[in-house]
C-alpha cells in the first residue's frame, strides 16, 4: 500500500498462531445472526401494515383525499347547488345527509370540503418540518448566542396559543390561502423546532460527533451527514403528530372565518360556522355532519400517526 | 479472611441455600433460559462470591435470592431457601416480613437506589419503621446506623438529599439502610462498579470492617476477580447460568481446576505481567446467549479439552480437595488447558519523540467561573511507545486527550507538538497530516459508532477523510482493515447495533488504524468489556503496534492492564501530572503518595498484598482546587506549614521518573502508620452542580 | 422577561405591518380626511416605532389600556372577559385534573392490560378532535334534548349555581380534548417512577404496595404532570376562542376576536398581552412547584 500516504507498511495479515486469531469470528450479539438493516425494516412494517390503527387510519384519510381529488366520483350533486329536496330537509330521506338551511345538498358540500383542507394542512406541516428540522439541527449543535437568542424568540411565540397567534397574524397580513399556509407553518416550527434541538444536543454529546471532529469534519458535515441521519425517526413522527394539529388549527380558523377564497365554497369549518345556529331549531345534521368530517379526519391521521411511532420503536 | 469454615449443617441453617434453581425469561412470548440449574449454600457469617462474566446470570440470581423476579421472569425449578424457610413457596406477606427483617440487598448504581426527592435521614429510617418501630424510634436507630458506616456528622447528612452526597457516600447510606434489620443475609449486587479506586477501597473496607460486626452471610456479586479475591471466603464461578467451580478463593484462583475458569484468569495480567513476557489468553468463541439451546456441558464449545462425552453426559461434580469442586468431566487433564502463547512482541521504542505536550492548560468557562481541567501538563513520548494514563473521575485525562487531537483549544502559551512541529488548536485548522497521524479509541463503542451508519460506511469515512484515497481503492482498503481485526465482509454491512461489544470495539479500533496513524490514544478502550473479551482486544492492539510502530497514549483505571501494556506511566490529578516514569520504576517502590494510595486501593485477583492506605473525603471538584499541592487535602504524608502553602515543582526520583511533590525520597519510603479514625468518611463539599 | 419584551415588539409591530390603512378601517369607509388624521394620531401609528413601544410598554405598566374606537374603555372590557375565562377555567380544571390524573394513573399501575389501552385511546382519540367540534356535538345531542343542559354559556345576573349549570356543557368539551394530553404524561411520569431503582429497593426493603406508592411514587410521577398542566393552563384562557363562539360565551378569545374584527387595537394589544402574561405565570407557579416536588430542580433554580 505504498500508494496510500503516510503508510509506513502494509497491514498485517491476521498473525497465525496466538489466541487473537484462533478465535473463531464472534457470533454477533442480536437476534441470531441475521444481516441487514433491512430485517429491522422490513419488521417494522409488517408491524405497520398489520396494527388495526394503521389500516383504519388509512382507509379514512384515503376516502377523504380521494374526496379532495375527485369529488365528482363521490356525489353527483355539485356544491352549490340548489338541490330538489329545498332547504333543511332532514337526513337519510331524499337526500343521504340532509340539507343546509340554504338548500345544498350537506353530502357534497362535505365531500367537496376536503379539498381546501387537505391542501393547506400537508402543505404547511411540510413547510414547518423543514424549517422546523433545519433550525432545531442548527441550534443543538452549535448553541451559543445564536441558540439563545432564537430560543427567546420561539418561546415568545410559544406563549400565545396558537390559535390567536394565527389570527393575529391572517389579520394582519390579509385572508389568504398562501397567508395561512404560512402562518400555521411559523406557528408550527417553535414545537418542532424545541424536540429536533432537544435531540440534535444529545446527539452532539454522543462520541461518534467528537470523533467527526477530530477528522477535521467542518460543522455542516456533522450536522447534515452524521446527526441528521440519527434524528430522521422523530423527525416522521414529528411530521405525523404536526399534520394532525394542521388539520385542527385550520378547520378552527375556517370556523372562526378566517379562509381565503369566497364564504360560499365548501369547507367543514365555514360550513359549521354557518350552520350551527340551526341546532337550536333541531336542525343538527347542517353542522354536525361536517363537525364528524373534521373529527373523522383528526382521528384519522393521529391513527396513522401513533401506529407509526409504535412501529418505529418495535 | 481466606481461612475456610467448616462445613455447617446442610441446609437448614444455611443463611441462603439455592438447589437446583433454573429460571426464564419470557420474551415475545418464548421462554429464554437464563439459569439452568443454579446450586450453592452461604453459609451464616461467610462471605461468597459469584463471579461471572455478563449474560451468566449472577444478577438474576442475587434478585432470586430475594426472590425478586421482573415481571417476565419464571422459576422453573428448583427452591431457594433461606434460614430453613422457602422463598420460593412463601406467601406475598410472608415474603416482605422476609425481606424487611432477614435479608437486604444493595444494588449497583447508589444514585438510581435511592428516592430524589426524600432526604435521606426519612429513607434511611424508613428502613426501621417497615421492622415495626415508632417514627421517633426510627429517627435514633436511623443515625445510629450512618454512624455504623463510618460517616462522621451523620446529623447533617440526614438533612440532606441524594443529589448532594457524592456516590460513595450514597453507597454508604444504601448499605446503611441494608443493615438496619442485623440481616441474616446481605446481598450486594456490583456494590462498587463505577466507583472509583479509592472510593471503591473504603466501601470494600467498610463491609469488610462491618463483617466482624455483624452475624450477616454476604452474597457478593462481581465480575471483578479481583473483588471477589479481597472480600469473600468462597467462591462460585458461573458461566451460562451453571456453577461450574466453587472452593475457597485461594484454592479456585490459585489453582483452578476448570477450564473455563483457568481460561479466566489467565486472560488477566497477574502479578504483574508485561506485554514482554506473554500474549493475554482470549477464550476463543462467545459466551452463548440467554435462551440457548445447550447441550449437557454448557461451555463445550469453548472449551480446549472438551471430547463426546461432555455432549452427552451432564459433566459430574468432581472434588479436587475440601470444599473445593468443578464440574468437568475432564478435571484431570485439566493441565493441558493451553497457557497464552508467547509473546510476539520484539520490542524496541524509538527515540525520536512523536508527540510533545508543553505547558498545556485548559480551563473552561462554567456560568461565570473558571474550571481549570488542565494545569501545565508537561509530557511527551516517542515513537512505538506506550504511555499509560492513570487517574480518577475529574483528573483531567478525558480532556487531555480532547485537547491533543484537537478538539479542545489548550490555552495560551501551550503547545502540542507533532515530531517537533507545533500542531494548530483544532483540528479542523490543522494540516492534514497532523490530522491523520493521531486518532482515538472512545470507551463506550455504542456512543462512538454513529449507530445510523453501517460498518463499512464507518470505515469508508475515514478512509476517505484521512488519506484522500477514494473509490475502489477506498473499497480495498477498508476490507484490508477490516480483516486485519477480523471483521468478515457480512459484518461490513451491519450496523452497530447488531455487533457485540468486542466486535464494536474492533470496528472502533479499525477505525482509528484506517488513516495509518502514528499516535492512538485509547480512552478505556476495553472498560466496558468482558474480561476475556479485553483480553483479545488487548493483544490486538499490542501486535497492531509491534507492528505499525503506533505509539498509544492509554488511558486506563486498571492499574494491571495498564502494567501490562505500557512503557511509561502518568499519573494525573485534577489536572495536573503527579508522577510519571517507566513502568518498571512506578513499582519498585517510592512513588508519589496519590499513586502509593491508588496502588494500595486496587484489589487484586492475586490476594491482599499490603496494608490499605485510605484516603479521606473524596475528590475536590476541579472548580476548586485546593490551594497548595492539590492534593494535600487528602494525602497522608503532607508536611503541615508546607504542601497547603505552595505548589510543589516536578522533581526527579531516579532517571526517567518524576514526581511533583514536596518530599524527598527518604521520606517517602518510611512506612505509613494508619490512624485509628482514617477512615470516617466527611460530606465535605457538594459535588460540582 | 425577554418573551415579554419581544412579545411587546410584536404587539406594536402588528398595526404598523398591517396592509391597508388601519385608521381607515377604524374611522370607516367615509371619513373625511380631518377624521382619518385625528384617528391616525390617536391611534399613535404617527410616532416612531420605538415611542409606540414605549407607550404600548407604558400601558402595561400602569395597566390602562386606553379606550377602543366605540369610545369604551379597554380596561372594561378586558376585566369583565378575563373574569368569564377564568370561571370556564377553574371548572374545567376542577373536571379535568382529578380525572386525568386518575386515568394516567390506574393506566400505568394496570400497564398493557385491557384498561390501559382503553384509557389511553379514548384519551387519544378524543384529543384530537378540536374544542368547537366536541362543543357543537354537545351542543346538537344535550343541549337541544334536555333542558338541564345550556345552549349559552353566560347567564348574567344569574346566582353561581345557575352559572355553573349553564357552563357544564363547555367544561366538558374542554375536559375531552384535554383528558387525553394529561393522562399521557401521567402515564407516563407513573411508569418511569414505577420502573425506578429506588422503588425496587422500596419494594426490596419489605414496604408494602401502598405504602411504595405514598411515599416514593406519587411525588415523582407527578412532576412532569404538574409541568405541562402549567403550560395548559396558559393556553386555556385565550386559546378556546372557537369554543366560545359556539356556546356565545365573552371571554378574553371572543374578546380577542372582536378587537381583531373591528380594528380595536387597544383591545387587541390588551388581550394579547394578558393572555401572554397569565401564561407566564401560569407556568412560573408550574416550575416553582416542581421545584417544591424535587429539591434538585430546587437546587439548580436556585444557582440561576
Amino acid at each position: 500500500m505504498s500508494d496510500v500516504p503516510g503508510a509506513r507498511g502494509a497491514i498485517p495479515q491476521p498473525v497465525s498462531g496466538g489466541a487473537a486469531a484462533a478465535a473463531p469470528v464472534p457470533a454477533v450479539a442480536s437476534d441470531g445472526g441475521k444481516a441487514g438493516r433491512n430485517q429491522i425494516r422490513r419488521e417494522q412494517r409488517r408491524v405497520l401494515f398489520t396494527s388495526p390503527a394503521f389500516v383504519v387510519g388509512c382507509l379514512i384519510v384515503g376516502f377523504w383525499v380521494l374526496a379532495a381529488i375527485a369529488p365528482g366520483l363521490l356525489t353527483s350533486a355539485g356544491e352549490k347547488e340548489f338541490v330538489e329536496a329545498g332547504n333543511n330537509s332532514r337526513p337519510f330521506g331524499e337526500t343521504w345527509l340532509g340539507t343546509d338551511s340554504t338548500g345544498w345538498d350537506v353530502y357534497a358540500r362535505i365531500i367537496y370540503g376536503a379539498r381546501p383542507i387537505l391542501i393547506v394542512a400537508p402543505i404547511a406541516t411540510a413547510l414547518a418540518i423543514v424549517v422546523g428540522t433545519l433550525l432545531g439541527l442548527i441550534m443543538g449543535y452549535y448553541r451559543g448566542w445564536v441558540d439563545e437568542v432564537l430560543s427567546r424568540v420561539l418561546e415568545a411565540i410559544l406563549s400565545i396559543p396558537v390559535i390567536l397567534m394565527a389570527i393575529l397574524v391572517v389579520t394582519t397580513f390579509g385572508k389568504s390561502t398562501p397567508i395561512i399556509v404560512g402562518t400555521i407553518a411559523l406557528l408550527f416550527v417553535p414545537a418542532i423546532t424545541r424536540t429536533i434541538r432537544s435531540a440534535a444536543i444529545s446527539e452532539s454529546d454522543l462520541d461518534y460527533v467528537t470523533s467527526a471532529k477530530m477528522r477535521g469534519e467542518n460543522g455542516l458535515y456533522i450536522v447534515s451527514r452524521e446527526i441528521l441521519p440519527n434524528v430522521v425517526g422523530l423527525v416522521v413522527v414529528e411530521l405525523t403528530v404536526r399534520l394532525g394539529y394542521a388539520v385542527f388549527t385550520y378547520a378552527t380558523l375556517a370556523f372562526l372565518g378566517f379562509i381565503g377564497g369566497s364564504v360560499t365554497d365548501a369547507d367543514w369549518g365555514v360550513d359549521v360556522a354557518q350552520q350551527f345556529n340551526q341546532i337550536v331549531n333541531d336542525r343538527w345534521w347542517s353542522s354536525i355532519f361536517p363537525a364528524t368530517a373534521i373529527a373523522t379526519l383528526v382521528i384519522g391521521v393521529n391513527l396513522i400517526a401513533d401506529s407509526i411511532d409504535k412501529a418505529l420503536k418495535s | 479472611m481466606t481461612t475456610i469454615e467448616e462445613p455447617a449443617a446442610p441446609s437448614q441453617t444455611a443463611a441462603l441455600s439455592i438447589d437446583g434453581l433454573e429460571m426464564s425469561y419470557i420474551v415475545r412470548g418464548t421462554p429464554r433460559k437464563v439459569l439452568r440449574g443454579v446450586t450453592f449454600d452461604v453459609r451464616p457469617g461467610e462471605a461468597y462470591g459469584l463471579v461471572g462474566e455478563s449474560g451468566c446470570g449472577k444478577s438474576t440470581t442475587a434478585y432470586a435470592a430475594l426472590r425478586y423476579l421482573p415481571s417476565n421472569g419464571v422459576i422453573d425449578a428448583g427452591t431457594v431457601t433461606s434460614g430453613g424457610e422457602e422463598l420460593t413457596s412463601m406467601s406475598a406477606r410472608q415474603l416482605r416480613e422476609f425481606r424487611a427483617k432477614r435479608a437486604s440487598m444493595v444494588f449497583q448504581d447508589p444514585v438510581q437506589a435511592v428516592n430524589p426527592v426524600l432526604k435521606i435521614g426519612r429513607q434511611v429510617a424508613e428502613a426501621f419503621v417497615v421492622m415495626g418501630q415508632s417514627k421517633k424510634e426510627a429517627e435514633k436507630s436511623a443515625l445510629h446506623a450512618l454512624e455504623r458506616v463510618r460517616i462522621a456528622a451523620p446529623r447533617s447528612v440526614m438533612e440532606r438529599y441524594p443529589h448532594q452526597l457524592s456516590g460513595g457516600m450514597l453507597q454508604r447510606v444504601v448499605i446503611a439502610m441494608g443493615l438496619a434489620c442485623d440481616p441474616t443475609l446481605l446481598v450486594l449486587d456490583e456494590p462498587t462498579t463505577g466507583l472509583d479506586a479509592t472510593v471503591e477501597a473504603e466501601v470494600l473496607d467498610l463491609v469488610r470492617d462491618l463483617r466482624s460486626e455483624l452475624n450477616s452471610a454476604i452474597l457478593l456479586i462481581a465480575h471483578n476477580l479481583g473483588v471477589i479475591r479481597t472480600m469473600c471466603d468462597r467462591v462460585g464461578v458461573m458461566y451460562a447460568g451453571r456453577v461450574v467451580e466453587e472452593g475457597s478463593v485461594d484454592e479456585v484462583f490459585d489453582n483452578p481446576s476448570h477450564p473455563y475458569t483457568k481460561g479466566l484468569l489467565n486472560s488477566i495480567p497477574r502479578h504483574g505481567l508485561r506485554k514482554t513476557d506473554r500474549q493475554l489468553f482470549a477464550i476463543p468463541g462467545t459466551a452463548p446467549q440467554i435462551g440457548a439451546d445447550l447441550p449437557t456441558c454448557v461451555y463445550i464449545d469453548r472449551c480446549p479439552i472438551s471430547t463426546d462425552v461432555c455432549r452427552t453426559e451432564v459433566p459430574p461434580i468432581v472434588q479436587r480437595s475440601d470444599g473445593h469442586w468443578t464440574r468437568c468431566h475432564h478435571e484431570d487433564r485439566i493441565a493441558d488447558v493451553p497457557e497464552p502463547d508467547e509473546s510476539a512482541i520484539k520490542y524496541d521504542v524509538g527515540t525520536e519523540q512523536i508527540i510533545g505536550v508543553n505547558g498545556v492548560s485548559k480551563t473552561f468557562r462554567q456560568r461565570g467561573h473558571d474550571v481549570p481541567a488542565l494545569v501545565g501538563v508537561d509530557f511527551g513520548f516517542a515513537e512505538g511507545e506506550t504511555l499509560g494514563l492513570v487517574g480518577e473521575s475529574g483528573s483531567g485525562k478525558s480532556t487531555l486527550a480532547k485537547t491533543m487531537l484537537g478538539v479542545h483549544a489548550a490555552d495560551e502559551g501551550g503547545t502540542i507538538t507533532l515530531r517537533g512541529r507545533v500542531m494548530a488548536d483544532k483540528a479542523t485548522a490543522r494540516r492534514e497530516e497532523s490530522v491523520r497521524a493521531l486518532s482515538m479509541i472512545f470507551q463506550n463503542p455504542d456512543s462512538a459508532l454513529n449507530r445510523a451508519w453501517t460498518v463499512r460506511r464507518i470505515l469508508e469515512r475515514s478512509v476517505v477523510k484521512l488519506t484522500g484515497v477514494k473509490g475502489a481503492a477506498a473499497d480495498k482498503r477498508v476490507e484490508e482493515i477490516a480483516a486485519a481485526m477480523q471483521l468478515t465482509p457480512r459484518h461490513l454491512d451491519m450496523r452497530p447495533r447488531q455487533l457485540s461489544g468486542g466486535l464494536k470495539q474492533r470496528v472502533a479500533i479499525a477505525r482509528a488504524f484506517a488513516g495509518n496513524p502514528e499516535v492512538v490514544v485509547c480512552d478505556e478502550p476495553t472498560s466496558a468489556l468482558d474480561v476475556s473479551v479485553q483480553a483479545a482486544i488487548l493483544n490486538l492492539l499490542a501486535q497492531l503496534q509491534n507492528d505499525e510502530r503506533t505509539s498509544y497514549m492509554f488511558i486506563s483505571h486498571d492499574i494491571g492492564v495498564v502494567r501490562y501494556l505500557a512503557d511509561r506511566i502518568a499519573v494525573m490529578y485534577l489536572g495536573r501530572i503527579m508522577e510519571i516514569g517507566s513502568t518498571a520504576s512506578m513499582f519498585e517502590g517510592t512513588n508519589h503518595p496519590y499513586t502509593e494510595a491508588l496502588l494500595s486501593a486496587v484489589p487484586s485477583v492475586d490476594g491482599i498484598a499490603e496494608d490499605r492506605i485510605p484516603l479521606t473525603g473524596s475528590i475536590p471538584s476541579p472548580a476548586n482546587p485546593p490551594s497548595g499541592c492539590v492534593f494535600h487535602t487528602r494525602c497522608h504524608r503532607a508536611i503541615a506549614g508546607l504542601c497547603e502553602v505552595t505548589e510543589p515543582e516536578i522533581r526527579e526520583l531516579s532517571p526517567g521518573h518524576s514526581i511533583k511533590c514536596h518530599l524527598t525520597v527518604e521520606q517517602l519510603n518510611e512506612p505509613f502508620e494508619i490512624a485509628p479514625d482514617a477512615d470516617l468518611a466527611t460530606p465535605v463539599d457538594d459535588p460540582t452542580p | 422577561m425577554a418573551t415579554l419584551a419581544i412579545l411587546l415588539v410584536i404587539i406594536t409591530a402588528i398595526p404598523n405591518l398591517a396592509p391597508g390603512n388601519p385608521a381607515r378601517k377604524v374611522a370607516g369607509g367615509t371619513a373625511s380626511p380631518e377624521v382619518l388624521a385625528q384617528v391616525t394620531e390617536d391611534l399613535g401609528l404617527n410616532d416612531s416605532i420605538l415611542v409606540q413601544l414605549g407607550k404600548t410598554a407604558q400601558s402595561v405598566l400602569t395597566l390602562d389600556f386606553g379606550t377602543s374606537p366605540a369610545g369604551q374603555p379597554v380596561s372594561e372590557i378586558l376585566w369583565s372577559s378575563l373574569g368569564n375565562s377564568a370561571k370556564l377555567v377553574i371548572l374545567s380544571l376542577i373536571l379535568i385534573v382529578p380525572l386525568s390524573i386518575l386515568g394516567g394513573l390506574i393506566a400505568a399501575y394496570k400497564k398493557d392490560s385491557l384498561l390501559d389501552r382503553v384509557i389511553v385511546n379514548v384519551g387519544v382519540a378524543f384529543s384530537a378532535v378540536p374544542d368547537f367540534v366536541a362543543g357543537v356535538f354537545l351542543l346538537a345531542f344535550l343541549a337541544v334534548p334536555y333542558d338541564f343542559f345550556k345552549t349559552q354559556a353566560s347567564a348574567p345576573g344569574e346566582g353561581p349555581l345557575v352559572q355553573l349549570q349553564h357552563l357544564l356543557l363547555p367544561a366538558i368539551a374542554v375536559l375531552a380534548v384535554y383528558f387525553g394530553y394529561l393522562a399521557r404524561i401521567t402515564r407516563a411520569g407513573t411508569i418511569n417512577a414505577l420502573e425506578a431503582d429506588y422503588t425496587r429497593t422500596a419494594f426490596m426493603r419489605g414496604l408494602s404496595t401502598r405504602d411504595v406508592f405514598r411515599n416514593h411514587v406519587a411525588r415523582n410521577a407527578l412532576q412532569p404532570t404538574v409541568a405541562v398542566l402549567g403550560t395548559q393552563l396558559g393556553y386555556l384562557f385565550g386559546g378556546m376562542v372557537a369554543l366560545e363562539k359556539v356556546f356565545n360565551y365573552p371571554g378574553v378569545g371572543k374578546m380577542i376576536l372582536d378587537a381583531v374584527e373591528g380594528a380595536n387595537y387597544p383591545a387587541l394589544r390588551a388581550g394579547v398581552l394578558t393572555v401572554a402574561i397569565i401564561y407566564m405565570l401560569a407556568t412560573l407557579a408550574a416550575d416553582l412547584l416542581v421545584a417544591y416536588m424535587n429539591p434538585r430542580v430546587r437546587q439548580s433554580l436556585g444557582d440561576n
